[in-house]
């Protein structure tokens, strides 16, 4: 058992040293950080991108000089895959899970691991693997679907649709074992005295992404292979000219892709849901709602993915249905809503950068969610489908939803994570340019798109140039917030200030330890005997 | 599963991660792992399956014209050996829990063996099927078939998809059952430890349960 520990180093930084160590090691910790810089660093590669695209749209094509960025639509398209692409698989899908759930469930749970770490370092190497081949392929044969690879363009363009797919396809698998992984974790090595109840809602949320990431990910996993299959033989399931049909792709796409965008957000507002009774301060209200209001977002997610398909030829019928389930996903999301605002009522409240990122999150979300009614509303969706609405809508909630919430976790536990503190200033400086650039950013795609600027276009009608002017300036903005950001967090690891045990006074578990965690988490088994919000 | 971890019979204690508190937390963390992720298997040939119910609602005929050409004694004697390589490895667990590592050791080997059968027989029906220009979708030589339905291709694309997916996956399973036997004729498992053996066995036969509802769909329906 713990036989060699006691003579390495007194945290899990320094418990091994060497670059050999980190890349073969199996504490969850470590392959959290591990994660932290690949997903940093995708998001790096993505955010050109999206720079690159905003730059091109900044004036029509028409308009010397600025305006043809990128040569011709078809490096537009191939940008603009790529971008969405690595920004889904890549960033948002693995972002919270993968980087601050590593790291914190076992602390949150009082466990010394996940339950299975060598696991755990295969679906980082997975990650990386499928990473690779997603982009090798941008470096011979591009590829210019966009991220949903819809047949059957998708099966007839020369382009490296098999490589992609199998990146995806072997994204998915770390995915599935990442999932896996903490649904064990949570059902075996929950601490003395911690049950189900007396888990943060960080876990909870972390929980139902889990079984989503369960349910969901298989279903893609076949419609990438037999995309890949319909590409390489022509195996005529996806092909209309070969009897098959397109439509059931979009099926069996949305059948992942609509539960994968609660992949996406449920983590996050696990996380939202700590910092909001942290920073004010007071027992979050309606605990149990908001654990199972995750699960209930989770299974509702199932029966929606048709929302996507309004005008694909799908029956009449089905579209009333799916409009009518969709605005379901309302009721437990409006609960996790207003529990927060309940919370926050009368609490005190401090406004530390993470609190900030939380309350961010707040209002951008609620402008993601409300839109997310008006386009399930059928015969909305009809006028909107395809046009910058739909793009402003799940960009408020991916990246004003997910990015929001993870920055802010991430000023929340970097000072157990690398017991430093950050600038403070610095922090809320970022969190005000990323804010404001992104409303300026993306507000005005909904103007744009209900006044009918198609999205996947790279050029327009004059008619719509100003706003896209002022969009694209908004992208610079993001961009200046996220480099003040950076900064923080550099010159945090470097130079910060040492950071206590509990520097926000929060309750639970993982600030019971010191910071940073030893490699073994705690150094005596915690006993736990009351819920994690004691706050009054 | 025993949690102490002393010396039983003269075999070696049962090994606990450190991670874990007793070897029955260990051994209840690894069976659920296991199962969790059949379920993700069984999910991914879920969808194929759904995808074939809806297209052999859309073509009855044309489905039945293909499974015409399938030969379903070779299917039948394939779902034979697998039914029996099941029972080959579900034994092999017995004996690894009664401490008869040989006995163990030939149990597993005769699963390897089973699977090996499996693929060859697959290998046969599939050199047969590209002989008589039987290939999948757009690649189908419709005039050296003489084929009724001008999209018979997808049949085939079915029949290619379903039974390579399961094949890869037989694949897969004979590699891991080898490396169970190298184990086991190291003498990593007995009757205090024996996890993997477990786990690889219900991995075996979730393989196995997968072939069950091809059989039927593949050869026999139509
Ligand atoms: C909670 C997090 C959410 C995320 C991450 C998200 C993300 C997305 C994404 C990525 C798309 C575009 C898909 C594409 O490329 O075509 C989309 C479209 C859509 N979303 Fe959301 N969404 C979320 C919530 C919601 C909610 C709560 C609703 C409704 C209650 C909703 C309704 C829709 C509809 C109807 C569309 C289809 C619009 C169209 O293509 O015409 N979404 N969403
Ligand atoms: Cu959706």
């Amino acid at each position: 058992m713990a036989t060699k520990s006691a003579h390495h180093g007194d945290n899990y930084i320094n418990f091994e040293k060497g670059l050999w160590s980190w890349l073969t090691t199996v504490d969850h910790k470590r392959i959290g950080l591990m994660y932290m810089i690949s997903v940093m660093f995708f998001f790096f590669v993505g955010g050109v991108m999206a720079l690159l695209l905003r730059l091109e749209l900044f004036a029509p094509n028409a308009t010397a000089n600025v305006g043809q960025v990128l040569k011709n639509g078809d490096v537009y398209n191939q940008v603009l895959t790529y971008h969405g692409a690595i920004m889904v698989f890549m960033v948002i899908v693995p972002g919270i899970p993968a980087i601050l759930g590593n790291f914190f469930l076992p602390l949150h749970l009082g466990a010394k691991d996940v339950a299975f770490p060598k696991i755990n370092l295969l679906s980082w190497y997975c990650f990386m693997a499928g990473a690779a081949l997603a982009i090798l392929t941008f470096f011979f044969n591009k590829i210019d679907t966009g991220w949903t690879f819809y047949t059957p363009y998708s099966i007839r363009t020369g382009t490296a649709t098999v490589l992609m797919v199998l990146g995806a396809f072997v994204m998915g698998m770390s995915s599935v074992l990442t999932g896996l992984n903490f649904i064990v974790t949570v059902h075996k090595l929950r601490a003395p005295g911690m049950t189900m109840h007396r888990m943060p809602l960080f876990v909870w949320a972390l929980y139902s992404t889990a079984i989503l990431q369960m349910l969901a990910t298989p279903v893609l996993a076949i419609t990438l292979l037999l995309l890949a299959a319909e590409k390489l033989f022509g195996v005529g399931i996806f092909d209309p000219a070969l009897g098959g049909d397109p439509v059931l792709f979009q099926h069996f796409f949305w059948f992942y892709s609509h539960p994968a965008v609660y992949i996406m957000i449920i983590p996050a507002m696990g996380v939202v849901s700590e910092l909001i009774t942290t920073f004010s301060r007071k027992v979050i209200f309606g605990y149990t709602a908001i654990a199972y209001s995750s699960l209930g977002i989770a299974a509702v997610s199932f029966f929606v993915w048709g929302h996507h398909m309004f005008v694909s030829g799908q029956s009449e019928t089905a579209g009333i249905l799916f409009s009518f389930i969709t605005m379901l996903v309302g009721v437990p999301t409006a609960i996790k809503m207003f529990n927060w605002v309940a919370t926050l009522y009368k609490g005190s409240i401090s406004f530390d950068s993470p609190m900030l990122f939380a309350l961010g999150f707040l209002f951008l979300f609620a402008i993601g969610g409300v839109t997310g009614i008006m386009l399930a509303t059928l015969p909305i969706d009809v006028h909107f489908h395809d046009t910058y609405f739909v793009v402003a809508h799940f960009h408020y909630v991916m990246v004003g939803g997910t990015l929001m919430a993870l920055m802010g976790g991430f000023y929340y536990w970097f000072p157990k994570m690398f017991g430093k503190m950050f600038n403070e200033n610095l922090a809320r400086l970022s969190f005000v340019f990323i804010f404001i650039g992104f409303n300026v950013t993306f507000f005005p795609q909904f103007i744009l798109g209900a006044m009918g600027m198609p999205r996947r276009y790279f050029d327009y009608i004059p008619a719509y140039e100003t706003l896209n002017k002022v969009s694209t300036v908004g992208s610079w903005l993001i961009l200046t917030g996220f480099l003040f950001g950076l900064y923080a967090i550099v010159q945090g690891i470097r130079k910060g200030p040492k950071a206590s045990m509990n520097p926000w006074n929060s309750k639970t578990l993982e600030w019971q330890t010191s910071s940073p965690p030893p490699h073994d988490n705690f150094a005596v088994e915690p006993i736990v005997t009351a819920g994690p919000y004691e706050y009054r | 599963m025993s949690t102490d971890s002393t010396t039983h019979g003269g075999v070696r204690s049962a090994h606990v991660s450190h991670h874990f508190k007793t070897a029955e937390q260990e051994y209840d963390s690894g069976k659920q792992g296991i199962w969790l992720f059949m379920v993700t298997e069984i999910l991914m040939f879920g969808a194929i399956l759904v995808g074939y119910a809806i297209f052999h609602n859309i073509y009855p005929e044309m489905f039945a014209e293909g499974a015409k050409t399938l030969d379903w004694r070779m299917g039948f004697v394939n779902t034979l050996v697998l039914i029996f390589s099941s029972f080959t490895m579900a034994i092999s667990i017995s004996y690894v829990q009664r401490n008869e590592q040989k006995k163990a050791a030939i149990a597993l080997a005769t699963t390897i063996l089973c699977g090996a059968i499996f693929m060859c027989i697959k290998y046969f029906e599939y050199s047969h099927k590209f002989h008589l220009g039987l290939y999948p979708g757009r690649f189908l030589d419709v005039a050296k078939v003489g084929a009724e339905h001008a999209n018979l291709g997808m049949y085939f694309g079915f029949y290619y998809c379903m039974t390579g997916l399961h094949g890869l996956h037989v694949l897969i399973g004979m590699g891991l059952i080898a490396w169970l036997l190298i184990r086991t004729i190291r003498g990593d498992f007995h009757s205090q430890y024996w996890i993997p053996v477990e786990g690889v066995g219900i991995f075996w036969h979730i393989v196995d349960l997968i072939w069950i509802f091809l059989f039927p769909l593949l050869y026999l329906v139509g």
